[in-house]
């Protein structure tokens, strides 16, 4: 994952602070898998939150107790202050899932009709083709399409309606960066007419490029709320390779440096920030080639953060 | 409240309910597209019952009579209803079964779809198939089969075969319900084949084993297809209303059964 400052994040953007969506002490429970546990997670009106983690932590259960899909064992989900399988409440909001099989024998505009129908005020066909980049492929059927052009076609029923709110659940997972990038960009352009997103994600990444705010769970529990910088602050911070002549045991005594380990010709250097280290490395080692700083793997970070909570023995942020 | 309001309320409902009627109209036309682009689905729904009509009504048997009605006659019922039965079953089990399994259900249960729409569509549509099964046969028995009836009597006959459609779309909700994505067209078949030859869809019903014909009293399609066969003059002895009481019930019973999958769903673990 290469460190890119993909936005110029900042903290404390004044918005609307009207919550549009909250799971408040949320408890879900599938037999014995305690799937949510003490859940309180909030959504403001025009914000785009993450929810950060990895697979299994609770994501999609998450969502779907916001999309009314199923109710929770404790605890409260509100959606526009109301009950989320309320029908006005459906009407307002989108939601991009994870499928396993879309009836394929239909045709792409033929999908987005048939959704465009269920909503008051829907998005006409044109703009909605446009808006998830499908003009060209809208006579296809579904079943013709590649991996990434049906994501596209999903979130194309998800904006259909013009909702207000919009959940997407892993909405770039097999995507490749292109495509990806490319969801990104609509993503982006929903946000700055308005709506209100909520995507799920286990890119550290993703959440950083896109995300206001990022909450993090694993295991059934939010264990970190905060901007991306905040977040990433409490991660395990960069990843530094590169080739050089010097000792890991000179590499060891720059300050900042966590960690040093050989890999192949070259040396794998970690730190909390990557600037000073590389400024000291440059300046000991004049044949020092190959650099490359890379943000540390979502894994670590997750250690990071699950050691942190566990040390602190609180749960919440 | 006052006067104005009132209006003013009345007047979105109205429109809210043309909409509604606009949702049912799409989902079931995107519901028969959807299958008849189905090469599976039209494979076996609609030629099966057509090939066996074919070989059975008008190369082999085309000159004799079952009982004073003339074979191509009596199998236009007989097979009408085997075809009706796997047009019913098929359309509303197999796509249930899918939807339910594979995660396309929740995305429409989490837009704002009528969720009775999602059933209704899949019932007319089961009953559109049904229509072009009944219509198919019609037209090869009328040009080559020689089939003579009042025209009062081929609408009698369309009529009965497509309202019984309906029997067999209940049970293949209640089956959608209980299968999986990969198990349901086998578990379909698996009821289906059998309960056809036993009801005497296949082999005229007097020629079947007693045994078999005592069976078959319980089998929803010998009551349908006893119903076709009585406007064909080639019925048994029982009454007509207790044909219909015995598809009714059944119909009853199954329903009650996707019922309960239906709730179980609304709980269920998903993913």
């Amino acid at each position: 994952m290469t460190a890119t400052m993909e936005k110029g994040q900042n903290a404390g953007v004044v918005r609307p602070e009207s919550i549009v969506a909250s799971l408040e002490a949320v408890n879900k429970n599938y037999g014995h898998v305690r799937a949510l546990r003490g859940v309180d997670f909030r959504v403001r009106s025009g914000e785009i939150v993450a929810l950060l983690g990895p697979n299994g932590a609770g994501k999609t259960t998450a969502v779907k107790l916001l999309l009314g899909l199923m109710p929770p064992n404790a605890g409260r989900v509100r959606v526009f202050g109301g009950d989320p399988t309320n029908p006005e409440n459906r009407m307002r909001t989108g939601a991009m899932l994870q499928v396993g099989r879309v009836p394929e024998t239909l045709r792409v505009r033929e999908h987005i009709d048939l959704f465009s129908t269920y909503y008051p005020r829907p998005m006409s066909s044109t703009e909605i083709l446009a808006a998830a980049g499908l003009e060209k492929l809208s006579d296809r059927k579904f079943g013709e399409l590649s991996g990434g052009q049906k994501q596209r076609v999903l979130f194309a029923l998800a904006i259909c309606g013009d909702p207000d709110l919009l959940f997407l659940d892993e909405p770039t997972v097999g995507l490749d960066v292109e495509a990806r990038r490319l969801l990104w960009d609509q993503i982006r352009e929903l946000v700055s007419r308005g709506k209100t997103v909520l995507l799920t994600t286990h890119y550290l990444q993703e959440a950083d490029a896109l995300a206001d705010r990022v909450a993090v769970i694993n295991q059934g529990e939010i264990i970190a709320q905060g901007t991306p910088a905040e977040i990433k602050a409490q991660t395990s911070g960069k990843r530094i390779r590169c080739i050089t002549s010097l000792s890991i045991s000179n590499l060891r005594q720059i300050p900042g440096v966590t960690e040093v380990k050989e890999d192949r010709e070259a040396v794998e250097i970690h730190a909390r920030e990557a600037e000073p280290v590389v400024r000291e490395l440059l300046a000991r080692d004049a044949t020092l080639s190959g650099l490359e700083i890379t943000s540390a793997g979502l894994e670590e970070a997750f250690l990071a953060l699950t050691q942190d909570s566990a040390r602190n023995g609180n749960h919440s942020n | 409240m006052s006067t104005a309001t009132i209006a003013l309320n009345n007047a979105r409902i109205e429109r809210s309910s043309r909409h509604t009627a606009t949702i049912y109209l799409k989902e079931a036309k995107y519901e028969f597209l959807k299958n008849l682009r189905l090469r599976m689905y039209t494979a076996s729904v609609l030629s099966f019952p057509i090939m066996f009509y074919v070989l059975f009504g008008l190369v082999l048997n085309s000159k004799e009579a079952i009982g004073g009605t003339s074979v191509p006659t009596y199998l236009i019922a007989t097979y009408g209803t085997f075809g009706v039965m796997g047009a019913s079953l098929f359309g509303t089990a197999a796509g249930l079964a899918s939807d339910r399994g594979l995660g396309w259900l929740q995305v429409k249960r989490a837009s704002p779809m009528p969720p009775f729409a999602y059933f209704a569509a899949k019932v007319i549509t089961s009953m559109v198939f049904s229509t072009i099964i009944v219509l198919a046969l019609f037209t090869l028995g009328i040009t080559l089969g020689g089939v003579r009836m009042p025209f009062a009597d081929f609408a009698h006959l369309l009529g009965t075969l497509v309202a019984g459609s309906l029997p067999f779309s209940t049970m293949g909700l209640a089956l959608g319900y209980f299968t999986g994505p990969n198990s349901a067209p086998p578990t379909i078949n698996l009821i289906y084949l059998p309960m056809s030859f036993c009801s005497g869809l296949w082999v005229p019903f007097m020629f079947l084993p007693k045994v078999v014909r005592q069976i078959a009293l319980v089998l929803p399609p010998y009551h349908l297809s006893q119903l076709a066969l009585g406007v064909v003059g080639a019925g048994a002895h029982q009454s007509n209303a207790t044909h219909w009481e015995v598809l009714g019930a059944f119909a009853m019973i199954c329903l009650g059964v996707a019922r309960i999958g239906f709730q179980r769903d609304q709980d269920k673990m998903y993913g």
